[in-house]
């Protein structure tokens, strides 16, 4: 079956999409990276959108979350792990806040920036069209009907997708930790790039909400046919246990990590008794 | 009590005849550059220089006879070694050659015609495997399958594995067949290397 080349293809017509991904990256694996490209493939390959960029926005020390080493840290690892990438890059905005901040303030933020971007660009490329011989059509030339020739279309802002996995589309469920709002705004509004290994699992999740379920249009069901647990409890683990973690993380990440010696048993314990920020929060 | 000292990925000769498989120059190529930042595993090409495909257990004696003969150069330069070294385990035995493999091997095993016997004995008897969990394999059923497996299986190290993983080299070709990216799955230079030279563009059959 021969897939849609799309550097061949006019993707002029396709919405643009961003990629979102919030989450501790404590430390970034070659599974997040992976949750990127899958995304990217499955979404281009509907023939309707075009993905043009990937954010990774680690969460700030203030979530509070046991064994959370320091953002400085997890956000040069991420931006090691994406030196090799040509459209993944690392946003500090959401790390930098000495509060935390819910994910739906993070999705509103980068928003903002995408719809600034746009009028920025709208501005330097002018909307009315020159006509060849450099001569500006006079007011009352312009006619409504006519043909736009090659001046750029003035395009709206990326759509803003969060990338995310099955486990963090279920962690709405969780009492307390979301707000229903924030869930509401972030499905209707922006909506969900959803990576899943038994898509079935989380379609019935889906339809248990009455609010997914509304927006289920919205909410993008990618299948990850194989097995790949790297999780960043599992890399954690094994470094206590002086395990080799190579081959998980990208080359850089295992390097800085072994030259900081960043997770061990003592960093394990961080945040031990806090509770986590949301559920603050949330009370 | 054991200490690793040296991994080597030996590459199937061409005439194996396995669906899919790329030329024998390209599969070296690819390990060797995935293995550069490696301290301490290497590629070796002997296996597929050969003119026909040989048998797995004479791999290991090739590459078994290949350490004696390191050890014995070792020690015939024997009054240039220190003598606080002579006693380190380097020079007093040469290194156990272990074979290494994910679990679906021992399963194959129990393929009819695909081993023969007196090779499995002695690939688990004179050398010894080293058994990397994968997956939807239970080794521990396979070794109570087989009666070799099972009288030898002190000499079988089953390891279980940081992550669970069914990521395979079938997966990454069906990957780039389709156009996907397989990118984290394999080390750049490879993808690079992949690209350069047209590999697994079309499915042969």
């Amino acid at each position: 079956m021969a897939c849609i080349d799309s550097s061949m293809e006019n993707l002029d017509n396709r919405k643009e999409v961003v990629l979102l991904a919030c989450g501790s990256f404590n430390p970034i694996t070659i599974m997040h990276l992976r949750l990127f490209e899958l995304a990217k493939d499955y979404m281009n390959e509907t023939g309707q959108y075009n993905v043009i960029k990937g954010i990774i926005s680690p969460v700030g020390d203030a979530y509070k979350k046991k064994g959370l080493i320091s953002a400085q840290h997890r956000i040069k690892m991420a931006e090691l792990a994406t030196q090799s990438s040509k459209w993944l890059e690392v946003d500090t905005w959401e790390s930098c806040s000495k509060d935390w901040l819910e994910t739906a303030k993070v999705l509103s933020y980068h928003q903002q920036r995408l719809e600034a971007e746009n009028f920025n660009n709208s501005i330097v490329s002018p909307p009315s069209p020159i006509l060849p011989g450099g001569k500006r059509k006079r007011i009352d030339d312009i006619d409504a009907g006519e043909p736009k020739p090659s001046a750029p279309q003035k395009k709206g802002p990326p759509e803003l997708k969060l990338l995310c996995g099955a486990d963090f589309l279920e962690s709405f469920a969780v009492p307390n930790l979301w707000k229903p709002e924030d869930i509401a705004t972030i499905v209707a509004k922006y909506g969900l790039v959803c990576i899943t290994r038994s898509g079935n699992n989380t379609k019935k999740f889906i339809y248990e909400s009455d609010v997914l379920w509304k927006h289920r249009s919205n909410i993008h069901l990618v299948n990850e046919w194989i097995t790949n647990d790297v999780s960043s409890t599992k890399i954690r683990r094994a470094l206590r246990r002086g395990q080799s973690i190579r081959y998980l993380v990208p080359e850089a990440v295992q390097q800085y990590i072994e030259k900081y010696n960043l997770y061990s048993t003592e960093s394990e314990d961080n945040n031990a008794g806090c509770i986590l920020a949301p559920f603050l929060k949330n009370k | 009590m054991y200490q690793v000292i040296e991994g080597i990925i030996s590459p199937v000769n061409d005439n194996y005849g396995k669906k899919e498989l790329a030329a024998a120059k390209h599969r070296v190529a690819m390990v060797r550059l995935a293995l550069q930042t490696s301290s301490w595993i290497r590629v070796d090409q002997w296996e597929s220089e050969q003119k026909e495909w040989i048998e797995t257990v004479k791999v290991l004696r090739h590459h078994y006879s290949e350490l004696l003969r390191k050890e014995a150069t070792n020690s015939n330069a024997g009054s240039e070694i220190p003598t606080e070294d002579i006693a380190t385990p380097a020079y007093t035995a040469a290194p156990e050659l272990k074979l290494l493999c994910g679990a679906d091997i021992l399963k194959t095993f129990q393929t009819p015609n695909l081993w023969k016997d007196e090779h499995i004995q002695e690939i688990v008897e004179k050398f010894g495997l080293v058994c990397v969990s994968r997956a939807g394999h239970d080794f521990q059923q396979y070794i109570s399958e087989s009666a070799i497996l099972t009288h030898y299986q002190h000499n079988i190290h089953l390891v279980k594995n940081v992550v669970q993983s069914d990521l395979s080299a079938t997966y990454v070709r069906q990957a780039l067949y389709q156009g996907q990216s397989v990118k984290y799955l394999i080390p750049d230079s490879v993808i690079s290397y992949i690209k350069d030279h047209d590999l697994y563009r079309e499915e042969r059959k």
